[in-house]
């Protein structure tokens, strides 16, 4: 059990007369123990006086067992009310409570910490808590366990910096030390006292691994000012900020910290810092789950179908798209802000995509509902076959997102396979096509098709066509399968690109030739697994 | 001279035409227009041009059109977006290259349309006879892109391919 011994007197002494909470006072005490922390501020508050009060010649340690339990409410009495009340953007108030009379305190009134601002006060309590645990049950999120992260005022550090130097010269004109390694965090303490009652309230553990964030942001509008005077003294920490936001920020505000000399410092802000008049707000609650990541096989049995929705100056060219296809369900389903579709390489618009399908994987942002079975997958995957014949999914399942990296690595290495229906402007025979198939290894130089080039740098590309089949149908007619390396343009390779592709079918045929269908018969790359 | 389906690279072109570029009688051009929004042009001979016509021998083809400028040395590569800035801007009259037939006639190719210049064909500097055999296709002159903003107006200075029949048509009776 953590105590106060005689060292930590004068520090008790001379934060407790500048109005700092008996929270903070540990802490400053370098007091480790958890538990303590977590006694209720009306004890804490006892036990500090009653170690100023006994004889300092007699051997102290301070013994912090109370009865009452850690969750009993506290009340703070706020000097002012009014303002507090209004509630304009959200903000999540503390209403002004009158101090129970039958509860006898000594002292009726309690100051805002002029340290935290009341972070180890007020937002220490029940109440906060139940307001958090409301906000994140309303916002109906599936999770097993959470993180809760928290955003203090810049002007917190600069405030723990000038009481840490107030004391540090009393402790040095007593002759004793001060370890600036040992003083608790404040951060620290907040989540030794809060992380309990959140998991208890919320039925699950804090887990610092989870993905389930709770974020509180904390305010002090009366004191935002108190960090100017660091501009002057070091200039070079504090850009001008992108947006609208503050120039203070609390990574801005630390580095000035540690570049500003203690005489400046002290020059420019009052040691110990002065009691403010109102407690911090707490400005947001907010809930954000970490994406989850869903993978699948889609085949594409349309002509007229673009992968991503195809806008033009706001309007729409074609109707819907692959992703949008796929995507509506899951995000219905999974109820989540937005997705990132990726696959494996992409086939244009009049593209069937047969065979086994191309790898995909969509990305949800945000989602509320992240456990699914293998049977409620397939119910999905069903859902979305049933709703379109234009694209089906094969393999739909939950992934990592380390799971993607696969993927993308089909995309550059592996092989696909295609058909395609060639038209010839001059007449050809059976025996005009058959030497094709006994082509292997075909190199290829293709300059960056023109129906591209405006989105595309100017490059040539050595790509290998490795076995091709042919399919005599009439004198201007055959069907040509193909055996690709990934990346090769086919569309180009059957019409040249302006002799911009070489070798060319026209160029091996000694004809014009076009390309009247194209169809992906196998994107060559085994993943994700087969279900 | 009605132009049946082209099957094959231009399909999905458009065909605007300049004729009697700079005054000179029949030296007309062909501007191939890519159907995408940030549009692609092939500048390429039209048939009626005095290179395509029967009897003519190419001698040589130039794409250093001055001391200072060749068109071969046009700086596109580079993995940036913006790469394009660095390409020789042209305008309508910019010269593309100096091509001479062996009956002593130089002919200056023109680009056209305003815009950057992707690149010139090399294929016919190694094989001249293409220019002749395919000079819309396998035989272009250049590949030019125009500025995002000028996309909608870089024809306004060409001819449709109906007004082009129509000027044909003038020549036609004004020479019997």
């Amino acid at each position: 059990m953590s105590s106060l011994t005689e060292k930590d007197r004068p520090i008790v002494q001379l934060l407790l007369n500048a109005g700092t909470c008996p929270r903070c006072i540990l802490r400053f005490c370098s007091v480790g123990s958890q538990m303590l922390y977590r006694h209720p501020y009306k004890d804490l508050m006892k036990v500090l006086k009653e170690f100023l009060k006994n004889n300092p010649e007699k051997e102290d340690t301070v013994c912090f067992d109370v009865v009452d339990p850690p969750c009993k409410r506290i009340r703070l009495e706020h000097p002012e009310e009014g303002p507090e009340d209004l509630n304009h953007n959200g903000a999540l108030q503390q209403n002004p409570q009158v101090n129970d009379e039958n509860t006898a305190v000594e002292d009726s009134a309690v100051k805002v910490c002029n340290v935290c601002l009341g972070i180890l006060q007020e937002f220490c309590e029940a109440d906060f808590v139940k307001k958090v645990c409301q906000k994140v049950n309303s916002a109906d999120y599936q999770f097993t366990s959470f993180v809760f992260s928290v955003s203090l005022p810049p002007q917190l550090s600069v405030r723990e910096r000038a009481a840490w130097l107030v004391l540090k010269q009393e402790m040095r004109n007593l002759g004793l030390s001060l370890s600036k390694d040992d003083i608790v965090q404040l951060k620290e303490a907040y989540k030794w006292i809060i992380h309990p009652q959140l998991s208890e309230e919320l039925g699950v553990p804090a887990d610092g691994k989870v993905l389930f964030e709770v974020s509180v942001v904390f305010a002090h509008p009366e004191t935002d000012e108190e960090c100017h005077f660091l501009a002057t003294a070091c200039p070079d920490c504090f850009k001008p900020a992108k947006n609208k936001q503050s120039v203070f920020t609390r990574m801005a505000v630390i580095k000035a910290l540690e570049k500003i000399k203690e005489e400046d410092f002290l020059k420019h802000f009052p040691c110990p810092p002065s009691s403010p008049k109102n407690l911090c707000v707490a400005l947001e609650i907010q809930c954000n789950n970490g994406a989850v990541f869903v993978a699948g096989r889609y085949n594409k049995y349309s002509r007229n179908l673009p992968q991503t929705p195809w806008i033009i100056d706001g309007e729409r060219k074609l109707e819907s798209s692959v992703e949008e296809l796929i995507s509506e369900h899951l995000m219905t389903e999974f109820r989540a802000d937005s997705f990132n579709f990726s696959s494996s390489g992409r086939e244009d618009v009049d593209v069937r995509t047969l065979g086994n399908g191309r790898p995909f994987a969509i990305e949800l942002v945000n989602p509320r509902r992240i456990h699914f079975t293998a049977e409620e997958m397939k119910g999905l995957q069903q859902t979305i076959n049933t709703s379109s014949d234009k694209i089906q999914v094969r393999d739909l399942q939950l992934v990592t997102r380390e799971a993607i990296g696969r993927m993308k690595e089909g995309e550059e290495e592996k092989t696909k396979t295609y058909s395609a229906l060639i038209w010839t402007d001059k007449a050809i025979q059976k025996e005009d096509i058959a030497f094709l198939d006994d082509i292997k290894e075909l190199k290829l130089d293709q300059k960056t098709p023109l129906r591209v080039l405006h989105r595309r740098p100017l490059a040539v590309r050595c790509r290998i066509i490795h076995t091709m089949r042919s399919e005599y149908i009439d004198e201007h007619h055959f069907r040509l399968h193909l055996k690709t390396q990934a990346g090769t343009y086919i569309k180009e390779f059957v019409h040249g690109d302006f002799g911009r592709t070489k070798p060319n079918i026209g160029s091996l045929l000694n004809r014009t030739a076009d390309i009247l269908e194209l169809d992906v018969e196998s994107v060559d790359v085994d993943w994700p697994p087969t279900l | 001279m009605a132009a049946a389906t082209r099957g094959g690279a231009e399909r999905y072109f458009t065909r605007w035409y300049k004729p009697d570029v700079k005054g000179r009688p029949c030296e007309d051009f062909c501007v191939l227009q890519h159907s995408n929004r940030r549009v692609i042009c092939v500048i390429t001979l039209a048939e009626a041009h005095p290179l395509l016509q029967s009897g003519k021998t190419i001698k040589s083809i130039n794409y250093q059109i001055s001391a200072n400028c060749s068109r071969l040395q046009n700086k596109v590569s580079g993995k940036s977006k913006r790469v394009w800035l660095f390409a020789q801007f042209l305008t309508e009259l910019a010269p593309l290259c100096r091509i001479s037939s062996t009956d002593g006639e130089e002919y200056t190719i023109y680009s056209c349309i305003r815009g950057r210049l992707i690149e010139v064909n090399e294929n016919i500097l190694s094989n001249p006879t293409i220019l002749q055999e395919k000079p819309s296709t396998e035989g272009y002159i250049a590949v030019v892109l125009p500025k995002f903003e000028e996309s909608k107006s870089v024809t306004q200075g060409l001819l449709t391919q109906k007004e082009y029949e129509e000027v044909l048509l003038k020549r036609l009776n004004s020479s019997s």
